[in-house]
């Protein structure tokens, strides 16, 4: 069980109150509140969140998908480098690191996906941060909250169109951000950097074409994870709420 | 009697008025729209995505891409959740300095605004007054950062150097001469503070020259007021931000409300309308320059008087002096892995917003440990506004669009990201 600041407090009981069940768990980081959702009760809790008057969160600021896949993995675990450097020598796992070909098989880790809205009250001039696991890698649904909060439409299209998260119900779940036709879901962490389609015009055939991709992937700067016990259990001021 | 069909047109990619790559479907009723479906991501770059390849430091220059005419406030956002997420602080002085540039950029965004939203409507004029104004400003941060537009001047604890003593000056030129170029040059005899004072000394005329031409303008007033009326309650519940939001009556303003760098410190009013129209948001935007002119009056004010250090030092986030590397054996290790390396940032994760020209502006940071930030996430404001383009639009003439698009402050850097 983590603490929670004296500026949480009242938040902490009004959610605890409301939402009880509800929560899977509630933690605290740098003054900010994350409340964990259960995937079932996804959209009444947001309709409680947004009409308890102790809680009222009028406003959703923003929605979007993460995927946990390679969470804490670093690329550093070489025995040597080779003649080319260490960027041949570090293992590519990272986003960008891997042509189509080889990139790695999404392991079947629990949790992959999540989806992560922040909610502002302008009343209680206080923030929260909502996520929710999806149980499914394969077909991440999750239900909408387009009735509760409007401002979400094309937050949830925009997570579909780079995760693959359905958002049940909603009225009108497009691509927003990439091209006509693309295909794959390019903000997954098994979906290269470098994409896989180039497009150039052709002149010979008189249109645009697509084709696979001709560059290499580079790695500049591997990706190393150091627990550096200067950083713990430092605090922050300030005025951040 | 033949069939009477709605007829759908294209209003871009290509429109002057799209600001940018904005292609917007219209179902049109004859001059009215009765469908208005914005199609984005033309200017797509997955700037989330690029920034996870990459460690902490190298992604402050696509902030500034991000939103092209409100720089600084971007890496602002990206830089906060840094320090944030490391538990570091700024210098007072370093604050200040963020707190006067966020203003210099506010005033610069508007300044865009103002020009493109009047040359949208028909009044040419405004737009050429506007970006005078801007390319002094334009100096200003080249005379900090090195670049006009792009400036990766903010950095985690800090800003990347102190204010130059020195305001580089207009050299001579077969098309600057003369009294032209002294005119030019009046302002930049001493250094960038001065530059900066005398400018916004000047700039309240200025914002009256703006308003002379406008507010009481007949075409100005029947192009804008009561246009893209949003109540309050829409407001919120569309996630309006920043002016968009306080057009239409709401008291909201992150500098006031959660105030960050050194805003607490600040003397400054919210600005809102009362009808929630493109007018109010206007007289909302004007009355802003007011107040970001006079915000950093305050702040140079302090930063004359207050000397010291614009950047933490901590070798782990900041790279040592030049002479401390010549010196210091540990120095030189922390310079090299610093700039091979980066810094690893404790596992956890944040949102941390500022008060962007255009609204909330936020970056919603995971880290795992690591050199590079796991997932970067970045709340465009613009974003929100543009997806609430069906409601404003719909009922309004075909004329209306530009107008609407213009006072909704569109730019596609931050919307398609």
């Amino acid at each position: 069980m983590s603490t929670y600041s004296q500026r949480n407090q009242p938040l902490v009981q009004a959610l605890n109150h409301a939402l009880g069940g509800r929560i899977v768990s509630m933690t605290e980081y740098r003054g900010q509140l994350t409340v964990e959702i259960g995937h079932e009760h996804w959209l009444d809790s947001a309709w409680l969140l947004r009409d308890e008057p102790d809680l009222a969160f009028e406003q959703l600021i923003d929605l979007c998908g993460v995927d946990y896949l390679g969470f804490g993995d670093d690329e550093w675990e070489t025995a040597e480098a080779t003649s080319q450097g260490f960027s041949r020598a570090a293992d590519a796992l990272g986003p960008g690191r891997f042509s189509w070909a080889e990139r790695p098989e999404a392991a079947d880790i629990p949790n992959r996906f999540a989806v992560v809205v922040h909610l502002l009250s302008l009343g209680h001039n206080r923030r929260l941060r909502l996520r929710c696991f999806l149980p499914d890698n394969e077909l991440p649904v999750i239900h909408s909250l387009i009735e509760v909060w409007n401002s979400v439409n094309w937050y949830e299209r925009e997570a579909f169109d780079l995760f693959g998260i359905v958002f049940e119900g909603h009225p009108d779940l497009r691509r927003i951000l990439t091209d006509y036709g693309f295909i794959g879901h390019p903000f997954r962490k098994d979906f290269p950097l470098i994409g896989n389609v180039t497009v150039r015009y052709d002149e010979d055939k008189g249109r645009v074409v697509y084709e696979p991709v001709e560059i290499e992937p580079r790695v500049t700067v591997a990706r190393v994870v150091r627990r550096d016990s200067r950083y713990i259990d430092q605090k922050l001021e300030g005025g951040e709420q | 009697m033949s069939e009477i069909r709605n007829f759908t047109m294209n209003f871009g990619p290509q429109h002057p008025a799209a600001h940018g790559v904005l292609r917007l479907i219209l179902e049109m009723d004859g001059e009215v729209v009765e469908r208005a479906d914005p199609h984005i991501g033309l200017l797509h770059r997955a700037t989330e995505k690029l920034a996870e390849s990459k460690p902490y430091n190298h992604s402050i220059g696509y902030m500034d891409r991000l939103d092209y005419v409100s720089m600084m406030c971007n890496e602002h956002a990206y830089v906060r959740a840094i320090e944030q997420l490391l538990g570091i602080e700024p210098p007072e002085r370093a604050q200040y300095i963020r707190t006067m540039f966020d203003e210099v950029t506010r005033i610069l965004n508007h300044l865009m605004w103002i020009g493109s939203n009047a040359l949208d409507l028909g009044a040419m004029a405004v737009f050429l007054y506007a970006f005078r104004e801007r390319e002094n400003l334009m100096d200003a941060y080249e005379a900090v950062s090195g670049t006009r537009m792009h400036a990766t001047y903010y950095r985690p604890g800090g800003v990347y150097r102190d204010l130059p003593d020195e305001m580089p000056k207009v050299a001579e030129s077969p098309w600057r001469k003369g009294k032209d170029l002294d005119r030019m040059n009046q302002w930049r005899e001493g250094s960038l503070l001065d530059f900066l004072e005398a400018f916004a000394d000047d700039f309240f005329n200025r914002v009256d020259d703006y308003e002379t031409l406008l507010t009481d303008n007949r075409i100005w007033k029947q192009r804008t007021v009561g246009i893209g009326a949003v109540s309050p309650d829409r407001a919120v519940q569309l996630g309006f931000t920043g002016p968009m939001l306080r057009g239409s009556g709401v008291e909201w303003d992150l500098r006031k409300k959660q105030p960050y760098a050194r805003y607490r410190e600040m003397d400054f009013d919210i600005p809102v309308g009362s009808n929630g129209d493109c007018y109010d948001r206007y007289l909302v935007r004007i009355e802003e320059m007011r107040q970001s002119a006079s915000m950093i009056k305050q702040c140079i004010a302090w930063l004359r008087d207050n000397p010291g250090p614009v950047m933490i030092r901590n070798f782990k986030v900041a790279p040592p002096t030049r002479e401390e590397m010549k010196d210091d054996m540990e120095a030189l290790i922390h310079h090299f892995k610093l700039f091979t390396e980066g810094y690893c940032v404790p596992e956890g994760e944040t949102y941390a917003a500022v008060e962007a020209p255009k609204g909330e502006f936020g970056c919603y940071l995971v880290s795992d440990g690591a050199n590079k930030p796991f997932r970067v996430h970045l709340r465009a404001p613009g974003y929100a506004h543009l997806s609430a383009m069906q409601e404003m639009a719909k009922g309004h003439m075909l004329a209306d669009i530009p107008a609407l698009i213009a006072t909704q402050d569109i730019v596609f850097g931050e919307i398609d990201r």
